[in-house]
């Protein structure tokens, strides 16, 4: 790979790798953020919908005449009106592995989970609405409600979706070697049953949108809540019969994503659908409880779990089974196979696993439909392998640092192919958990902990080392079987002719600080100042086609665009300069945000002068060289990339309580090549937040009957700063040997990490008493309980 | 319909709404000060946050008729002349927000905050914030901003 820095030099400091303080800050600290919530355009119409108070009823009927009756209601929507205007959303999926099923924006003949949404009322005020969604009276037949993620599998159990013929909807097996044999002749086996509860997101913004549609040039624009404004282009283009150039998606300023904004939601389809049959703007913004109820949920699997290693524990084999209760829908677009397949693809973590069989198993329920969260699927994974090794670590009379530097893929084995088929790149796996264990000071607190046992204190020391797949290209898709294309990134450069630069990218930040990171690069790879760098994201009219921001891609992805991009355009620069000030492009250096000829300073031009030579045509331009100062580049990184970390907890358990408090909280990460570390920092800290709230408090609760009783933030803790530890986070930067600009992706490592680390030392803490821990969240409830029967 | 009549960041308005009409869809939706947020509606995560007669208080967990006669200060007022109020700069120096959503609400929490407690240790600052809800951050960016926006208030700036 060529320096991105060959076509000229920097002429001013690169800001790759400065901690530059965020561009998008001052107008989101001035109240001036542009949400969705905060548009308001003329004779807007107000959405609420009415959801289900069943988890699995038939429909019988629906009357909506009283809501109608009520001034100021302008329309009503149901399931069987709006399958007149939009096809079902159907998650296809090219493998045998996923059963495709219908997920209908309005429920169509019987619902599946509490809260799924029934009708839609569209009105002058969102009071009206809410009171006119009260008086549609809908007459349900309760069905049997399948709650159960085994019980589903029975014969006898009641079927979510009959289309399927089963509550079976992904099953999937990936094999290395001999395990069986591996684990008959190992010297030793640990196994377990894991159980990781179910999760949600909790952005602070609740999920909204805001449709309008022109009449009269029959284009439809939806402002939405989205981390994939491309992908909802294309998805609505097609479930709604209008070509993609009439549709634009906008996502501006989003009140955080994590994965859970990546999906297509019903109630921007529903909106859609309103907007164009009334010809009126209609905005929908959920409340809490709707989030709670109808935003996707996460992870919620029974991981049963057996790893062997021999004498010197070394692994000798995995085996595993995943079973996740993916709930009553398969989520667009990347199907109800995303959360299982990936916990059975990322379970072998870093380490060299000869042998393996793991199996997995998505099974439809009457809950709200799970979807991708921040980790996928690595979160449950990296809590079973980290876990089992430090059961494995006990059993064997080893330090757990000990038992994972003899198990990690070592430097001369990458690229290493893991039993799933995932490539692994050159990475810091035995690099990060050495310098974790400096940075802890791990032997000084192992003494601590020890004094602390003397003195019938329960401490506990954690660790948990992962490795996440990054900036993935078109090789292989983000989610298996996902049949859109998810490779590519493109960012288009644009100078006008006063010298400034617009950088448009298809990507959307929704909290990642992108317009500065983004800036950055185009900075350094242009050669002018960050201030004169515009970026514009998350716009689908204004941007080159993209997809949008999941699945720790956009850094590597678009960034890797804005280079190419960059490049292209600074060539350009170079010429026309050489031009003006007939020399050589090969002689011309930076200087002083100008460029002259080498050794000649005082034969330069600015920025300004070669942009505007650009624009004015042959007369200023080399012969035969195309006017215009811009470039559009795509980028696919192809396999992708990976990031890695090692983290450390320190608890203590509260003997009277139960309740864990977090003493220490230790990351060593390695991005690769950091563009701005202050960002990296923030995704670290708040990522570490969320898995410390899946690791201790977070649980979505249902009852036998599929009613949520977590559907308030009273039932459904998000940690405050009070529960979250002082983070110290160390970077190591192991370029990507694949990237461009070597950048890896690493937006959701903090929660990969930080549920295995924290449970390895609640485990740790209460080891004394022969307690290991299962099942996350570890509740004061549930301590107490593992306690009580330990003591008994 | 009723009328309202209060002051906001320092300017009076007038406007007629339900009694049952939330103080916070007022403030956004008839004055149009959309800087503060909706995070919950239930009094639970702090977005909505706001200072009525001097103090912080839930603007989702009030009706627009109790805040007649009130003077009200939101986010929009909080810039003076064009700069940044401290907590401002401070919160952008030390990454004290991601997605921005949770922040005038943290913001306008930890001006009444350190009106209160001036010198605070960190663990009373994380207490102070621990009435907003921030899924971004961790808050320890917002930590280190508070902790030097207190300082920087004490310089007398
Ligand atoms: S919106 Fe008021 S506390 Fe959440
Ligand atoms: S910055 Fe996103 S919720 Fe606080």
């Amino acid at each position: 790979m060529t320096d991105p820095r060959s076509v000229g030099s920097a002429a001013l400091p690169r800001l790759v790798g400065a901690r530059v303080a965020r561009r998008e800050d001052p107008r989101l600290l001035t109240g001036q953020g542009s949400y969705v919530d905060d548009h308001r355009p003329a004779r807007l119409l107000y959405a609420a919908f009415l959801r289900s108070p069943h988890a699995h009823a038939r429909i019988v009927s629906i009357d909506a005449s009283a809501a109608l009756a009520l001034s100021g209601v302008t329309a009503v929507l149901t399931g069987e009106e709006i399958a007149r205007a939009s096809k079902p959303v159907r998650a296809a999926s090219k493998t045998p592995a996923v059963k495709v099923t219908s997920f209908p924006p309005l429920a169509l003949g019987k619902v599946r989970h509490v809260g799924e949404a029934v009708a839609m009322v569209a009105a002058e005020s969102r009071y009206v609405a809410e009171d006119a969604a009260e008086r549609i009276v809908v007459e349900y037949a309760p069905l049997p409600v399948v709650t159960d993620m085994e019980g589903a599998l029975e014969a006898a159990s009641p079927l979510v979706h009959e289309e399927a013929g089963t509550n079976l909807l992904v099953a999937r097996e990936f094999a290395r070697g001999d395990v069986d044999a591996a684990l008959a002749s190992a010297a030793v086996v640990v196994r377990e049953r894991f159980r990781f509860h179910r999760h949600t997101a909790i952005c602070m913004e609740n999920r909204g949108c805001l449709a309008e549609y022109a009449t009269g040039s029959g284009t439809l624009t939806l402002r939405s809540s989205a981390q994939c404004p491309g992908i909802v282009r294309d998805v609505l283009s097609d479930l709604l019969d209008l070509p993609e150039n009439r549709i634009r998606v906008v996502a501006e300023d989003v009140g955080g994503g994590f994965g859970a904004k990546a999906s297509l939601y019903p109630e921007e389809i529903a909106t859609c659908v309103m907007a164009r049959r009334l010809g009126r703007p209609v905005k929908w913004i959920g409340d809490r409880r709707e989030d709670l109820l109808a935003t996707s949920h996460a992870w919620d699997e029974i991981i049963e779990a057996e790893l062997g290693l021999d004498r010197d524990g070394a692994i000798v084999g995995l085996r595993a089974l995943v079973t996740a209760d993916v709930g009553a829908y398969s989520i667009y677009p990347w199907t109800a196979a995303i959360e299982p397949v990936q916990t059975i693809s990322f379970l072998p973590g870093p380490y060299r696993v000869p042998t393996y069989r793991g199996r997995t198993r998505g099974v439809a329920t009457c809950k709200t439909p799970l979807g991708p969260y921040r980790g996928v699927g690595r979160p449950p994974a990296v809590f079973v392998i980290e876990g089992l090794m430090d059961r494995a670590a006990r059993r064997l009379g080893l330090d757990p640092t000990e038992i994972r530097l003899r198990n990690f893929i070592r430097d001369e084995d990458f690229p290493y192919k893991s039993p799933s088929g995932i490539v692994w790149d050159r990475s810091s796996f035995t690099g990060s958990l050495l310098r974790a264990r400096e940075a802890l000071g791990y032997d000084a607190v192992r003494a601590e902990q020890t004094q602390a046992r003397a003195a019938g204190r329960w401490l506990g020391i954690g660790v948990a080392s992962y490795v996440e797949l990054t900036g993935i290209g078109s090789a292989i898709p983000v989610s298996p079987g996902m049949p859109i294309a998810t490779g590519t990134e493109a960012a288009t450069i644009r100078f006008d002719p006063a010298g400034k630069v617009t950088a448009v990218f298809g990507v959307a930040s929704h909290g990642q600080g992108l317009e500065t990171t983004l800036a950055q690069i185009v900075a350094d790879e242009v050669g002018v100042p960050i201030e004169d760098i515009r970026v514009v994201h998350g716009d689908t009219a204004l941007s080159p086609y993209g997809t949008g921001t999941y699945a720790s891609r956009s850094l590597v992805l678009a960034g890797g665009a804005a280079i190419m991009a960059g490049r292209a355009v600074r060539e350009k620069m170079l010429v026309i300069a050489g031009h003006l000030l007939e020399a050589d492009p090969a002689d011309l250096v930076p200087a002083d945000g100008r460029l002259a000829v080498r050794g000649m300073p005082d034969r330069s031009v600015t920025v300004r002068e070669i942009a505007r030579a650009a624009y004015t045509g042959a007369k200023q331009l080399p012969k035969g060289l195309e006017p215009g100062l811009e470039a559009t580049r795509f980028y696919d990184p192809y396999y992708g990339t990976a990031s890695n970390a090692t983290h450390v907890a320190v608890v203590e358990v509260d003997r009277a309580t139960c309740q864990v408090s977090v003493l220490r909280y230790l990351v060593v990460e390695d991005c690769g090549r950091m563009v701005n570390p202050l960002i990296v920092d923030g995704q670290v800290h708040g990522g570490v937040a969320q898995g410390l709230g899946a690791a201790l408090l977070e649980e979505i609760v249902h009852d036998d009957h599929g009613q949520l009783l977590s559907g308030t933030l009273m039932d459904y803790v998000v940690p405050s700063a009070c529960e979250v530890p002082w983070m110290e986070v160390h970077h190591l930067e192991t370029p990507s040997p694949v990237t461009l600009g070597g950048f890896r992706g690493m937006g959701e490592g903090g929660t990969i990490g930080a549920p295995a680390a924290i449970a390895n030392a609640v485990a740790d803490a209460l080891a004394p008493l022969g307690v290991e821990v299962a099942e996350l969240p570890a509740t004061p409830e549930r301590i107490f309980r593992l306690v009580a029967r330990a003591t008994r | 319909m009723m009328t309202v009549r209060l002051k906001v960041n320092g300017v009076a308005h007038e406007g007629r709404c339900e009694p049952r009409k939330l103080l916070v869809d007022f403030i956004r939706e008839d004055l149009g000060l959309t800087g503060t947020h909706v995070g919950c509606e239930h009094g639970i995560c702090g977005a909505c946050t706001i200072m009525v007669n001097g103090e912080s208080a839930r603007s989702c967990i009030m009706l627009a008729v109790q805040a007649d006669g009130a003077e009200l200060m939101t986010v929009e007022g909080l810039m003076q002349d064009g700069k940044l109020h401290p907590l401002q700069e401070a919160f952008r120096e030390h990454h004290g927000l991601q997605c921005g959503f949770c922040t005038p609400g943290m913001l306008m929490t930890a001006l009444d905050f350190l009106r209160t407690n001036p010198s605070p240790s960190d663990g009373e600052i994380r207490e102070g914030i621990s009435a907003v809800l921030c899924r971004c951050t961790g808050y320890q960016g917002i930590v280190n901003a508070v902790r030097a926006a207190a300082a920087t208030l004490r310089g007398g700036r």
